[in-house]
């Protein structure tokens, strides 16, 4: 236990645990000291000097140690000189600390007019203003004018882009260090710094391309002035103006929790827009931060290719038609299809969507599939994290494996978080087939061959001594013993060079091990899938399964296939050879834009993206989280539950088709893990700390970054499947064939739907490429970023290569959903191109 | 009894000799007082560069919610004002509008500007919304009309620099 010490704050006595800093604990009872560069995610530096407090102490009586008492029995206290910075000292004993003397008055407003001395006050025009804490701080303690002489004010740049999605205004910084401290510190992509001193100090960044971190939005969220805006929002409304809806990213696993700010605009014809992305606190999840392909991801729900109507074939033309000519014939073709229905379905759509999927194809017999390329979502059901799990409070006695996953650009809040877990002393077990930017922070790391990613985990469960064992590399026996005698453990299994085989082969390896060394069942232990999708695990719970590995013969034998969310001609036209073999089946797409697949079907269904309806989802560590509509939906598109539940009826079954609250009540009826669950309860929110404030009207004047404080539901974590699992029958999965082998791998930015109609993030999707160790490039006589062609699955595609020496020899990386179809790993045949581009 | 209806009477032929206070509107028109609050104008810089910035405080202010700008960026071949930000929508609705001048009061750059004209008459609710185009004043003098095409770091600045007191 953390001793605790008692002290007074403005007349208020304090108890808190020792080591706390006064800021901290003047919040604690409701006491608001006013900070610029302090930030209770981080470590205090001092710099700003705003938080000056008059701090007394116990006079100690230096012959008998012991507290000097006055007349009236009570200790003397003994005031410094000087006052002190409360964000950097620490609280002791009997402490007595003024916030509110004139001294202290006039300390601070000497520190506002002085960091006001060459501020621009172009509030007006700044991002900023209405939500600005420089503002705040200068209403409430500034000096109302100013003695300093306005032509001796510094004029600097005013558009500095230090990347293309963050600009940055030299002239508003005050020089609080807290974007530095945020990319140096918290997330350890130490890309923009400081440059000069004094008055010329100014945030620089030194990478290439500029600012390149997938966390700079952030900094953004914390500046405590308008200096650093995002390209994506400059200038798009004031503050004041949004209205904010709580919503669940939908691109990664992790369920950051945001806030969609939404307000007419003009340019769109007086439509409800989204204007920004905001993250939303929910410290369990993601804290106060979000990644930048959340933030600016979004773009794709707006984009003018959206379907806006039905579409059906008609003399080989896609035609646009009625709702009720289009589900008339689709519900007929179904209901004719019987058994011979499969539905694929993926972690793009929300539980209530996948339930309805469910009901409606089993109603005639037929097959609901997920379409993935990753297994275990059963799993992880059974051994995955408890309810009471927090990435935030691991540190020390926990052990993080992280099997086969690069997290910083499969899930990058997870990587955030489980360094910082490390940074408190969690063992961190990284194993993986090449070098990811998580190992900076392991103590142990298991390089293993690709294809070997079972067999690997699978030793750690035998491996306990600190030998070594034949074929395994020392570090699997150490880490194993690390392992198994962690108090607590938790895997995250994710799907770096594996194909479906490799990932069912894996994911039994990881439960095997956690079962064997009994971190099951509990919080803080078990399994965590980083799954592509965001409700992959939702789609698990609701009794979807992947297809077989080969999946054309599943394709094959289906009389009528309904794809909903999933674009699997694109993914790999390959398939689309054995589909063409089939022309009697009958093809329903239901999604955003017209895919691939949808180009080949017989009826499109438009449906509606997350932004504009209701819905939960299940995140990788199995916390349930409710969406809220943002913006207007599309005329004439409806949910995918909706759509569904039509189909159903028009088959003569009934499915909830209204209302998504009551399909959730069906599913907490239905599905043991929802059991009483419902959308009330996961609207419930808790106390959080540090208080965020929310919206323009921040209730105090804490730290004071633009994160929204959480009012419409933290999420609840799903708990355990009661069934214990026995020891899964791992199928050994092997690699043949010689010579190149083709990996897919995960880049956070790739052209996937759901990805590419940002603009904003072309810059960072780039070419397609293909990343090769320079020895293979050499004996192929490839040079870096050249053309190749590529022969994969007999296609021929051109790519950049990209030469790196982490790759593993003998093996080519091609980043999934940028344009070369690969579903696992795969024999490859590289060629030089002619051109070279320099 | 007669002498009050002579009175009247009286009264009546009198002020048939007298300057009538009727005009003959709209042949004929009152000039307004200086602090006559009309239409709103938006104002020009004398080199026809628009003031208003688009920073929407008008709107903050306007206790009817009449006003809805919208901004965008200005670069220096498309400059529309000075500084980084100009109005790219910018739209009262004259049926909401009181004509209380908050708006006037709350800009930081005196871009709006009530004027004098009080002929103000809709034959539907859309006429009543004043576009940027309606609101915005002719361009006087030498000024050129906007977008402009400056040379870099001309106008750098959204409001005009705040200067020491002269005495
Ligand atoms: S940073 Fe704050 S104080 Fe400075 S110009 Fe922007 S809104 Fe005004
Ligand atoms: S840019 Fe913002 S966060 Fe960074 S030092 Fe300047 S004021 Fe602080
Ligand atoms: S005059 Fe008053 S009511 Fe009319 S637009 Fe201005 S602030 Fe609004
Ligand atoms: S008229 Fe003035 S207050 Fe209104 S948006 Fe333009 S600059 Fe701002
Ligand atoms: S010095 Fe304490 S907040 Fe900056």
């Amino acid at each position: 236990m953390t001793k605790l010490v008692s002290l007074t704050i403005d007349g208020k006595q304090v108890t808190v645990p020792e080591g706390t800093l006064f800021v901290d604990a003047a919040k604690r009872v409701g006491i608001d000291i006013p900070v610029f560069c302090y930030h209770p995610k981080m470590e205090p530096v001092g710099m700003c000097r705003m938080c000056l407090v008059d701090v007394g102490r116990p006079m100690i009586d230096r012959a008998t140690g012991q507290p000097v008492m006055d007349e009236n029995g009570a200790p003397k206290i003994q005031f410094g000189a000087k006052l002190d910075t409360a964000c950097t000292t620490p609280v002791s004993e009997g402490m007595v600390v003024i916030g509110a003397s004139d001294k202290v008055k006039a300390a601070r407003k000497d520190i506002v007019e002085f960091i006001l001395t060459s501020h621009p006050l172009d509030c007006p025009v700044c991002d900023k203003g209405g939500e600005c804490p420089l503002q705040n701080l200068t209403m409430a303690y500034g000096p109302g004018e100013t003695r300093f002489l306005y032509d001796d004010k510094l004029h600097l740049a005013k558009q500095v882009p230090l990347g293309e999605l963050i600009y940055l205004d030299r002239e508003r910084c005050i020089q609080c260090g807290r974007c530095v401290r945020f990319q140096d510190e918290i997330v350890d992509d130490p890309v923009i710094g400081f440059f000069n001193r004094g008055r010329s100090l100014e945030i620089v960044t030194h990478s290439d391309p500029g600012f390149d971190s997938v966390f700079s939005g952030n900094t953004t969220d914390i500046c405590p002035v308008g200096a650093l805006t995002t390209a994506d929002f400059r200038f798009g409304a004031r503050p004041w103006e949004l209205k904010s809806t709580s919503s669940i990213c939908s691109q990664c696993p992790v369920g950051c929790n945001i806030t969609f700010n939404v307000r007419r605009e003009a340019a769109s014809g007086g439509k409800t827009v989204i204007k920004r992305v905001m993250p939303r606190q929910n410290e369990t999840v993601n804290e106060i931060w979000i990644c930048d392909k959340g933030r600016f991801g979004y773009h794709y729900t707006e984009s003018d290719d959206r379907l806006t109507t039905p579409l059906i074939r008609k003399n080989g033309e896609l035609t646009p038609a009625s709702w009720d000519e289009a589900l008339g014939l689709v519900a007929s073709r179904f209901s004719a299809a019987g058994e011979g229905l499969l539905t694929l379905g993926s972690g793009r759509l929300s539980n209530e969507d996948l339930f309805n999927l469910r009901q409606l194809t089993e109603g005639v017999k037929g097959k609901a599939a997920l379409y993935t390329h990753m297994a275990g979502g059963d799993l992880t059901a059974q051994v995955g994290v408890a309810p009471g799990t927090d990435f935030g409070e691991m540190g020390k006695g926990t052990a993080i494996l992280v099997a086969a996953s690069d997290l910083y650009e499969e899930a990058p809040i997870w990587f955030l978080r489980i360094k910082q877990a490390a940074e408190r002393g969690a063992t961190l077990i990284v194993a993986n087939a090449r070098p990811t930017k998580l190992e900076a922070y392991a103590s142990h790391v298991i390089r293993y061959r690709y294809g070997a990613e079972a067999e690997t985990i699978a030793a750690m469960t035998v491996d306990r001594g600190p030998t070594t064992v034949a074929g395994h590399p020392s570090s699997v026996a150490d880490a194993s013993k690390a392992f198994a005698e962690a108090e607590n453990a938790v895997i995250l299994f994710g799907s770096d060079g594996l194909g479906l085989e490799g990932s069912q082969a894996l994911s039994a390896a990881c439960a095997n091990l956690l079962v064997a060394t009994r971190h099951v069942g509990r919080a803080n232990n078990g399994l965590v899938g980083v799954w592509s999708r965001a409700n992959d695990q939702g789609a698990w719970d609701m009794g979807l399964r992947p297809l077989t590995v080969d999946r054309r013969p599943e394709l094959q034998s289906a009389k009528a296939i309904y794809v909903v969310a999933a674009d699997p001609f694109g993914d790999d036209p390959g398939l689309l050879a054995t589909f063409n073999l089939q022309p009697a089946t009958f093809l329903v797409v239901q999604d955003l834009f017209l895919t691939e697949t949808a180009r080949r079907a017989d009826v499109v269904l438009p449906a509606q993206a997350f932004t504009e309806r209701e819905g939960a989802y299940t995140s990788g560590e199995r916390r349930v989280q409710r969406f809220y509509p943002a913006a207007p939906a599309r005329p004439d598109t409806w949910p995918d539950f909706a759509i569904t539940a039509q189909i159903a009826q028009k088959m003569g079954s009934i499915l909830e088709g209204r209302v998504p609250a009551a399909v959730f009540t069906q599913i907490a009826a239905t599905v043991a893990a929802y059991a009483g669950l419902s959308y009330r309860k996961l609207a419930e929110t808790n106390d959080q700390w540090p208080s965020v404030g929310s919206g323009v009207r921040r209730k105090g004047l804490y730290f004071s970054g633009t994160a929204y404080e959480n009012k419409q539901g933290v999420g609840i974590h799903l708990p355990l499947s009661p069934t214990p699992l026995p020891p899964v029958n791992m199928q050994s999965f092997h690699l043949q064939g010689e010579g190149l082998l083709a990996v897919p791998v995960t880049c956070l930015y790739d052209r996937g739907q759901t990805v590419y109609p940002s603009a904003l993030l072309h810059q960072r999707i780039g070419e397609v490429w293909v990343a090769l160790h320079p020895a293979d490039a050499e004996r192929l006589g490839v040079v870096a970023n050249s053309r190749v062609s590529l022969t994969l699955g007999g296609a021929e595609f051109d790519a950049t290569a990209r030469l790196d020496e982490s790759v593993p020899q003998g093996v080519a990386l091609i980043p999934r959903s940028m344009g070369i179809p690969i579903n696992g790993p795969e024999a490859v045949e590289i060629r030089a191109g002619e051109r070279v581009v320099l | 009894m007669l002498k009050e209806l002579g009175r009247g009477m009286w009264t009546t032929l009198r002020s048939m000799f007298e300057k009538p206070v009727t005009i003959e509107y709209p042949e004929v028109k009152r000039p307004v007082r200086a602090r006559f609050k009309g239409r709103h104008e938006l104002k020009r810089y004398d080199n026809g560069l628009e003031k208003c910035i688009g920073c929407s405080l008008c709107a903050a202010a306007c206790p009817a919610d009449a006003i809805f700008v919208e901004a965008a960026e200005n670069t220096d071949e498309v400059r529309f004002s000075p500084g980084e930000r100009y109005a790219s929508t910018y739209e009262i609705n004259m049926l909401r509008c009181i004509f209380c001048g908050y708006c006037e009061d709350a800009c930081p750059t005196e871009a709006i500007v009530l004027g004098d004209n009080y002929e103000l008459s809709f034959t539907d609710r859309r006429q009543a919304i004043y576009p940027k185009e309606m609101l915005l004043e002719p361009v006087r003098g030498e000024g050129k009309t906007t977008p402009q095409k400056t040379e870099p770091g001309e106008f750098i600045r959204s409001i005009p620099l705040m200067e020491n007191p002269k005495d």
